[in-house]
């Protein structure tokens, strides 16, 4: 690593004590412009960074450090590079992920030794990477103060935080380990820092959680051995506001593919049919009781029975009453197709989203025969293995959502219903008000009367 | 022995365990046996996952026994479409993971031991395991041949791979972990580690097939409590530890806090399909379509799990050009996976001419595309 050595120097300027620091890279003395002024005896005084800032921290910019590939053991001295985990242009910090390499069947990660920001990839996937020769270059940060943070928040909120002052000096962090305590609501004051003049390091913070949560975190071997710095004595305590959070979210922009693609297309299509709606409430206490019935005779035979057997064929002898809502009509909207089948979706919902797989010919399938096709879809569903027959050629689609609420009988005792939101959408070029609604009123006659469906079972 | 234990207390122990300062010299051997109660492949490889990143192994190495139900286990850098019948696993109900670790496919079931060796990157030394286990195996049964190889396979009689290894390293922590065969379904094995998918050109690790026996069908007495009694006590008389196997519950937040959000993250489509390297495929089938032979040639780039270029040529007369290009542009994007492209394909149709004809030739097409998925 190259040597970079600050010097403060002091100087009374105007009957304040103002500190600026030089960097100093191998032998040649830099003086730069003070990119802040620091002021004694002030523990409460509050600084505001305004964004101009950052131009002036371009110019206190860090050495560009070569990173070798560190030796991996056992006497490998050669790698495959397979995956990076970093780009050019990247920040990253000490200990964080810069790629995977493998060798001989082992998997490495390699971490960066450094916090800085990545200049350059010395090699593409599938190249030999060698031990001892580089791997990345970083630009390592010198160690700034904060100012830079300032991007995307509002100055005011990040003073707080940033400017805690402990043993008369700022308290040296990266940007990246102020994020981490942030993020967890860690005080840097209270954190000891175990790196160089009393830096916090991302290890501090994860054992001063340790502390607090008591969870098993490894306790580095480092800290582990080195003794924490001693406390001066003229320790002078911030006044620590607490701030809500600050969201440092960015909204992310990307194009839209694959099935979403799809799903555009088809939706956008939809759109210019108008549709209406229409909902209803079906009291299913009657159907309750009639599949309980029925349940452990379908099981026997080794079906589960739901309510959905009991909606599909319900639909269907109402499709029969109402036959223009099992018909298509055309692009142009010149022919209408009433279709003979009544192949009816039921909505899914799966790992993969939403998918509607229907049952065929429900017109001339029992109760029973509902129940196994159901049955069939439902487990193909759950391993994603529903073939194209199953989720096309649908005509007609159902989907429900249910709950128990309270509920007033004729006597106007309270008793607990079961009571089921049902809503149509149809398409008003060739579907009125009134035949959803009477077709509506026939299926929730049925299934609030189960008996009802024997009369006109074909 | 098998001794079910709190674990808290002992992991307290070896974690927090902080050194004081001032040149304290640690002189007390240490170490700890642990077997998994889960057949679950994903938290056992969470439990691996959760020790190389959480525990202290500085003079405290572990070894980790555990066994899972039938699965198939890609290595960090591999292609499952390459590496087994994926059609098949999903028929049968088989697993798929992706380890951290480098190295070749397997397949676990119950007659497949798991041994997981983990020390700091400084006591990484995957020989000096192999070793333990040869020593192991022959102090219950000191006739058997068994030999590790250069490429850190153990081989029976000269001939016969028994146990495959692979290994991850990190910063400061390493692991290595091998297999055991000691009574695992072969037939069942070699079908599905055998790739029906043709035309892929990639970079990514391919495994060497080996032959293959179980030690049960050498020796009957070798079963798998035999052997992992064995081995531990080898490993417990080498770092001079008790001879206790604690057993350990890999869903457990108390004890490993965190772990099922990592078992979760293995489960994800992006660790186990999107990290397939860069790959492509260029094939093609037959169709019979009204007694006539049709070709139908199709090159496609998966990246990241994702098709990222498409494309699918059908005759023209067959096909019209507009429902091919309208196919092709619709694939990129999309997730390399028969669910995904059934629902995409569906969506697609909706919006084409309702010909019945047509629609039994885009069914057909569909289903030959998601059959090399």
């Amino acid at each position: 690593m190259a040597a970079v050595r600050m010097l403060r120097t002091w100087s009374r300027n105007a009957g304040k004590l103002i500190c600026v620091r030089y960097f100093q890279t191998c032998g040649n003395v830099h003086v730069l412009k003070p990119n802040y002024v620091c002021f004694f005896g002030y523990p409460s005084f509050k600084y505001s960074h305004p964004h101009h800032f950052l131009k002036t921290t371009a110019a206190l910019r860090g050495q560009v450090v070569q990173f070798k590939l560190s030796d991996i053991g056992e006497g490998i001295r050669e790698v495959t590079v397979k995956e990076w985990y970093v780009k050019e242009g990247d920040t990253v910090s000490q200990f964080d992920s810069i790629c995977e390499v493998q060798s001989d069947k082992a998997s490495v990660t390699i971490t960066s030794r450094y916090d800085g920001v990545i200049k350059k990839l010395y090699y593409n996937l599938d190249d030999i990477a060698y031990v001892g020769k580089p791997l990345v270059d970083i630009e390592t940060e010198a160690l700034k103060d904060s100012e830079e943070d300032v991007v995307e928040t509002p100055a005011v909120s990040h003073d707080e935080h940033t400017h805690q002052e402990i043993k008369g000096r700022k308290t040296l962090a990266t940007p990246a380990v102020r994020r981490l305590a942030m993020e967890n609501n860690i005080k840097l004051s209270e954190v000891v820092g175990s790196g160089k003049d009393g830096r916090i390091l991302k290890e501090d913070i994860l054992n001063y959680l340790e502390k607090q949560t008591g969870a098993i975190l490894p306790p580095s071997p480092k800290v582990e051995i080195m003794p924490p710095p001693p406390k001066p004595k003229d320790m002078t305590v911030p006044i620590l506001v607490s701030k809500p959070p600050v969201f440092t979210g960015k909204d992310k922009t990307e194009p839209i593919k694959g099935f979403q693609k799809a799903m555009v297309k088809t939706m956008s299509a939809a759109l210019k049919i108008p549709h209406f709606g229409y909902c209803d409430e079906i009291d299913l206490t009657e159907l309750v009781k009639l599949r309980e019935e029925l349940k452990p005779i379908a099981f026997a035979r080794g079906i589960k029975l739901s309510f959905m057997p009991f909606f599909l064929k319900a639909a269907s002898l109402g499709l029969l009453q109402f036959p223009i809502l099992n018909a298509s009509v055309d692009e142009n909207c010149q022919n209408i197709t009433y279709k003979a089948s009544h192949n009816i979706g039921i909505a899914m919902d799966t790992e993969q989203g939403l998918i509607v797989p229907n049952v065929k010919n429900v017109q001339i399938c029992s109760i029973f025969d509902i129940a196994t096709e159901l049955n069939r879809l439902q487990k193909l569903g759950s391993v994603g293995q529903l073939g194209t027959t199953d989720l096309t050629g649908g005509t007609f689609t159902l989907s429900n959502i249910g709950s128990a609420i309270p509920r007033f009988n004729q006597k106007g005792e309270v008793y607990k219903a079961q009571i089921m939101n049902v809503s149509w959408s149809a398409d008003h070029r060739v579907i009125d008000g009134a035949t959803m609604s009477r077709f509506s009123n026939l299926w929730k006659s049925y299934l609030e009367n189960p008996a009802f469906m024997l009369l006109d079972l074909k | 022995m098998l001794i079910p234990f709190s674990m808290k207390n002992c992991f307290q122990l070896l974690c927090n365990c902080q050194i004081p300062a001032a040149g304290f010299k640690k002189t007390v051997k240490n170490g700890l046996i642990l077997q998994s109660v889960s057949n679950d492949v994903y938290q056992n490889l969470a439990v691996e996952d959760w020790i190389h990143d959480h525990m202290n192994l500085e003079g405290k190495p572990v070894l980790f026994f555990w066994r899972n139900s039938p699965s198939v286990v890609i290595g960090r850098h591999q292609n499952p479409w390459q590496e087994c019948n994926l059609n098949l696993m999903r028929e049968e109900g088989i697993k798929l993971a992706r380890r951290r670790s480098g190295g070749g496919t397997v397949y676990h079931d119950m007659g497949n031991i798991n041994l997981t060796f983990f020390t700091t990157k400084k006591k990484y030394d995957r020989m000096e395991n192999l070793k333990l286990i040869v020593r192991a195996l022959n102090a219950v049964q000191p006739q058997l041949d068994v030999q590790a190889t250069k490429r850190f396979d153990l081989l029976l009689d000269g001939q016969f791979k028994i146990s495959g290894t692979a290994s991850k390293i990190g910063r400061t922590t390493a692991y290595h972990h091998c297999t055991l065969l000691c009574s695992t379904d072969g037939t069942f094995l070699s079908s599905l580690l055998k790739s029906p998918y043709q035309g892929i050109r990639s970079n990514a690790t391919a495994s060497i097939p080996s032959l293959v026996k179980n030690l049960l069908e050498k020796d009957p007495t070798l079963t798998c409590e035999v052997l992992m009694n064995a081995v531990a006590t080898e490993y417990a008389a080498y770092h001079q530890i008790d001879n206790h196997i604690h057993l350990i519950n890999p869903k457990d937040e108390t004890l490993f806090p965190g772990i099922n959000s990592k078992a979760k993250e293995l489960q994800t489509w992006e660790w186990i399909y999107g990290k397939t390297p860069k790959f492509s495929i260029n094939t093609s089938f037959h169709v019979l379509y009204e007694q006539s032979h049709l070709e139908i040639k199709v090159f496609i780039d998966i990246k990241n799990g994702r098709i990222e270029i498409c494309n699918i040529e059908a005759p023209d007369h067959w096909l019209p050009l507009e429902i091919r290009d309208k196919l092709n542009s619709s694939l990129i994007g999309s997730k390399f996976c028969p669910t995904e492209t059934t629902m995409l394909t569906n969506i697609l149709l909706r919006t084409c001419p309702q010909d019945h004809k047509l629609n039994s030739k885009w069914n057909i097409l569909c289903e030959k595309i998601k059959g090399i998925m």
